[in-house]
């Protein structure tokens, strides 16, 4: 660990100024994740900024039918929000399905959707990593990489995001609210997250200085019947091998409306949207989601020790989307 | 024998460090109070064979707070060349790839954890090998295997036996690599005194380290103090000195009279305190059609360090578990660029009954018999190994017992998909056994004090398995008094020789001692002694175990639910049913068989440590990446015992729980598996890619 300075901003502007100043400036929220890296010899900020006071730890709902989530709102407290868990229970869900109760308390919107990968070359730094070190090689392309991408991974990188928060948020088409020095900007969820192409160093499209105040769900009927299910190698306190967002509306035999997105596959949270353009209209038949998993993982590209997660993925979003079905019935 | 009438022993008596632990007070080694302490923070190897060549201290030396740093080439010699684990900073050879090279004395953590970063280190790097597998050409047999059992056994003519048997089961197991990783960590402070060492130590040995470390400093024993009262887990990795006790003992020459602090960080946990080989186990059985034993053949292949050997007896339990008239068993080893294995969690028991029990299943489905009648068909009258009668064997007793009360009957025997949507059910069982281990060399001093209370004293560990209250207990019925009339001194070198806390040993070994003890002070103090009195008296050699073969048993029972698309596995309920001898306190006693269930759950659905081989590393060095068993994952335990005084094993009537929970419990949960899928996994652990269709 080196020596850092540690200062508390008095609002977002000048939080946004101290760390767009500094190269080696970081903003500090919960921590969970900024702590373990800086412990590790990963990261070597100059300064942390610290924004867990400012006011960006409330949930509203907007005249319009969004909801609007402040990026400092901690992870259990937008699990247990009741408009969430009503309206979105993938999200709720997939919070759940996070970390543990302990980091989940400490652990906020805006750091959950900027945690990095755990790969464990990237977080051991006396091993090349592309991610860390730029140039420095990818050890998980020939080495262990049984929990690493399968979709949208290049030469340089074949990490997976981490977060389960996100996938859920990918499936809801949310919008990521960005404070920098030109002022705000939006940003789709899909557009947010990067794939590693030539610089998986770069997790998301933020430049240094943004700050997250927000995200914002739209009104979205069809979330109200939605799930998150994540298989991991233990029940609890384990990233996803695979994880499916789903939503989910059927109409007299046909899909009306569906979300799809699938976690521990790639760069960032993947949306099916091919899956969910095939089953729009389409009859709500365990054929037709086996054929929209197949064409979800059509382009999968496993490598030595993550195959089996093709077949994972597919048996996962089938099983899902079958379930979501019956429990529409019920 | 002559067995102690008992008062307090079966009392479910809370422990007696529960409220300091609950509260944070208990000190654990790291958090001794010690005046102005420096820290310590290693440098590790960044290869895993070769030789330093060159090491630049200067950055670190430079930057402020640091007190010395000091390398292979400044390190005070050590005396004794004879364990090379603990040849810590004396050549420039490396073993293994993180090897202790280079240690920062500074007066805080933080510079001391910078100051080592700043470290530069060349090398002049070997090719090492770290490859295991059973077509290594260099696999050879060792002297014995641990602690010091032959090798190979072979009775009958095992291979003509398979080669006529009617039923044959011909198949290869295989368990990881797995790191003990308890929750505190291996941690030491040390502090010198002109000549004299103190080391306050997390061990299960206090006594064991001391000889150790003196015998490696030159001193004699008297001379080192260690003292751990209060151990946060140790599973055997704490069971002898490691690397880090000689490092602390090292860099505390520098500030003479100030005590350093050294704690291992978890992902140091994974290299520098011993771990579980990774197994490679061939087993055939023999049988006639109805289930009769004629051939047991179960080879062994395991690894250890090049530098140091250490031999887990894995195929030891195969030895005594079932009667057939031709039995062949034999360990090999691969000795590679790894740092050395040593005890974890029942080393030998553990992989050793997962396969040969796991084999039994399969046998019991090729004879389309029920498992349990399998194992009654093949209960031999006396040890097949020595030709003794049993001092207590009740295995049989165990299954039907937990047949009974797991509802064994109702299960159907084929395996064949019980499902309820995706998941499907199935029941599995195996036999579980842990030798009684009595270890001499432990020593008890019993005094009455001014205030009637008897002070008791012996060097004995707890390492949160219930120590100070067992031995209380224990105590109390030796010296025919109430609990709140005994006060129990352990935990350190200024108390009596004590024999290490492992192989499930420690009450009968040490309880022994100070029922010995007791019984001496009542000879020369009579039955009202006066304040002052004092005897003393060592664990005297079992009179029994020249006539009987002294061991514990039990059966697992497991129901198992698998996700048929997913492959998760989930244990939806276990039972384990033991018997062990009388039990002294039996909410410890429950507490720490169902832990030792849940460590046999984890071993079979989660803990892996990942080697790379290409750098000799294990990558998954954190609590996060080696998954072991959460509380969601081991729900639904339950452990009992059988109602039982064992007149030949020791004076309390006990025989030691400390590590049969664990044993046999992976071959319950893969032969429910088994009965769920009908798919058999023989590579542990059964992750969801393994049932994966």
């Amino acid at each position: 660990m080196t020596p850092f300075a540690y200062e508390r901003a008095s609002d977002a502007g000048a939080a946004v100024a101290r760390v767009a100043a500094n190269p080696d400036a970081v903003f500090l929220a919960g921590g969970t994740n900024l702590v373990d890296h800086m412990r590790l010899g990963m990261a070597h900020p100059q300064l942390l900024v610290d924004v867990t006071h400012l006011r960006f730890a409330t949930i509203e709902s907007l005249p319009d039918g969004r909801v609007r989530i402040g990026s400092g709102v901690r992870n259990s407290d937008l699990a247990a929000n009741r408009t969430v868990r009503e309206r979105y229970p993938v999200l709720s869900q997939a919070l759940l399905a996070g970390a543990s109760g302990q980091l989940r308390n400490l652990a906020t919107t805006g750091g959950n959707l900027l945690q990095r990968t755990r790969c464990a070359y990237f977080q051991d730094v006396t091993t090349p990593c592309n991610k860390r070190k730029p140039g420095s090689g990818c050890s998980a392309l020939e080495g262990c990489n049984r929990d690493h991408a399968i979709l949208g991974a290049s030469e340089q990188c074949v990490a997976v995001h981490p977060s389960d928060m996100a996938v859920a948020l990918a499936a809801l088409d949310a919008t990521v609210v960005v404070l920098g020095r030109q002022g705000e900007r939006r940003i789709p969820i899909a557009d947010f997250h990067r794939l590693p192409g030539n610089a998986p160093q770069r997790d998301t499209v933020l430049e240094h200085g943004e700050l997250i105040i927000a995200v914002e769900l739209p009104a979205l009927p069809v979330a109200a019947l939605s799930t998150y299910y994540k298989v991991r190698d233990r029940a609890s306190y384990a990233f996803a091998l695979v994880s499916v967002a789903a939503a989910l509306e059927v109409r007299n035999g046909l899909v009306e409306d569906v979300r799809i997105a699938l976690g521990g596959v790639a760069h960032k949270p993947w949306r099916a949207l091919h899956a969910e353009a095939m089953l729009r209209g389409a009859a709500a038949s365990e054929q037709n989601y086996r054929r929209a998993a197949e064409a979800a993982l059509a382009d999968a590209k496993p490598l030595k020790h993550n195959a089996f997660k093709v077949p994972l993925a597919r048996n996962t979003l089938t099983m899902v989307l079958r379930n979501l079905t019956a429990g529409a019935r019920r | 024998m002559r067995l102690l009438e008992t008062h307090a022993i079966g009392a479910s008596l809370e422990r007696m460090d529960g409220r300091l632990k609950v509260m944070g007070t208990a000190p654990y080694a790291f958090e001794q109070r010690v005046e102005r302490p420096a820290y310590l923070h290693a440098v590790q190897s960044a290869i895993a064979r070769g030789r330093i060549r060159a090491i630049d201290t200067s950055a670190a030396e430079r930057l402020a707070g640091v007190i010395a740093v000091i390398t292979p080439r400044t390190a005070p010699r050590l005396a004794c060349e004879s364990n090379r684990e603990l040849w810590v900073l004396q050549s420039d050879e490396i073993h293994f790839r993180g090897q202790f090279i280079a240690v920062v004395v500074a007066e805080s953590l933080e510079t001391a954890r910078q100051a080592a970063d700043l470290v530069r280190v060349e090398y002049d790097a070997a090719a090492h090998d770290v490859r295991f597998h059973a077509e290594r050409t260099d696999l050879y047999a060792p002297k014995v295997v641990n602690p010091d059992y032959p090798t190979d056994t072979d009775e009958g003519d095992a291979a003509a036996a398979f080669g006529a048997a009617e039923v044959k089961v011909d198949a290869t197991y295989s368990t990881p690599m797995e790191h003990n990783q308890p929750m505190e960590p291996h941690s030491t402070i040390a502090l010198w005194d002109a000549d004299r060492l103190t080391l306050y130590d997390s061990t299960q040995s206090a006594h064991s380290v001391r000889t150790t470390v003196a015998a490696m400093l030159g001193l004699p024993p008297g001379q080192v103090r260690v003292v751990s009262p209060y151990v946060g887990g140790g599973f055997g990795s704490k069971g002898e000195a490691h690397a880090h006790n000689i490092l602390a003992a090292l860099a505390a020459l520098r500030v003479p009279g100030r005590a350093v602090k050294l704690a291992l960080t978890r992902q140091q946990m994974f290299t520098l305190a011993g771990h579980r080989t990774p197994t490679i186990q061939r087993f055939r059985l023999g049988a006639h059609r109805d289930g009769r034993l004629t051939a047991i053949i179960h080879e062994v292949i395991e690894q250890t360090s090049r530098f140091k050997e250490f031999a887990e007896q894995t195929a030891t339990p195969t030895r005594i578990m079932y009667a057939a008239a031709n039995r062949r068993t034999s360990h090999r080893l691969a000795a590679l660029d790894v740092p050395k294995p040593s005890w974890m969690r029942a080393p030998g028991e553990t992989p050793g009954m997962f396969a040969g029990e796991v084999a039994m299943d399969e046998l019991a489905v090729a004879c389309g018999l029920d498992p349990i009648e399998l194992r009654v068909r093949n209960e031999p009258e006396r040890d097949p190994q020595s030709g003794k009668p049993w001092g207590n064997r009740h295995l049989v007793e165990c299954l039907r017992e937990g047949a009974r009360r797991f509802g064994w009957s109702a299960r159907d025997p084929r395996p064949l998909p019980r499902a309820e949507g995706s998941w499907l059910f199935g029941l599995g069982v195996a036999s579980s056994t842990y030798p009684r281990y009595v270890l001499l060399g432990s020593r008890a001093t019993i005094r009455l004090e001014n205030d009637g209370r008897y002070a008791v004293q012996i060097g004995a560990a707890d390492l949160g398995t219930g120590t100070w209250t067992t031995l209380t207990q224990v105590a109390a019925d030796a010296l025919e008094c109430p609990v709140a009339a005994v006060r129990l001194e352990i935990g350190t070198t200024d108390q009596p020789n004590a024999t290490v806390a492992g192989g499930s040993s420690g009450i009968s070994s040490w309880g022994w001692a100070i029922v010995a003890a007791a019984r001496e002070l009542r000879r020369l103090h009579g039955v009202r002694p006066s304040p002052g009195a004092e005897a003393s008296a060592e664990t005297p050699k079992p009179p029994d175990d020249a006539t009987f073969a002294q061991h514990s048993f039990g059966a697992q029972f497991a129901e198992v639910r698998v996700n048929r698309e997913t492959g998760e596995v989930r244990v939806s309920r276990m039972l384990g049913v033991f018997s062990v001898g009388r039990i002294i306190n039996p909410r410890l006693a429950r507490s720490q068989l169902i832990g030792g269930m849940t460590m046999g759950l984890s071993m079979a659905l989660h803990e892996e440590s990942v080697m790379d081989e290409r750098l000799g590393h294990i990558v998954n060095h954190d609590l996060a990446g080696y998954h072991i068993a959460t509380n969601a994952d081991a729900a639904n335990l339950d452990a009992v015992w059988l109602d039982e005084v064992d007149d030949r094993s020791t004076p309390m009537g006990s025989r030691g729980i400390g590590e049969i929970g664990i044993v046999g419990a992976a071959a319950a949960i893969a032969n429910a598996v088994y009965h769920a899928t009908g798919r058999r996994v023989r590579d542990l652990p059964i992750t969801p890619d393994k049932l994966m269709t």
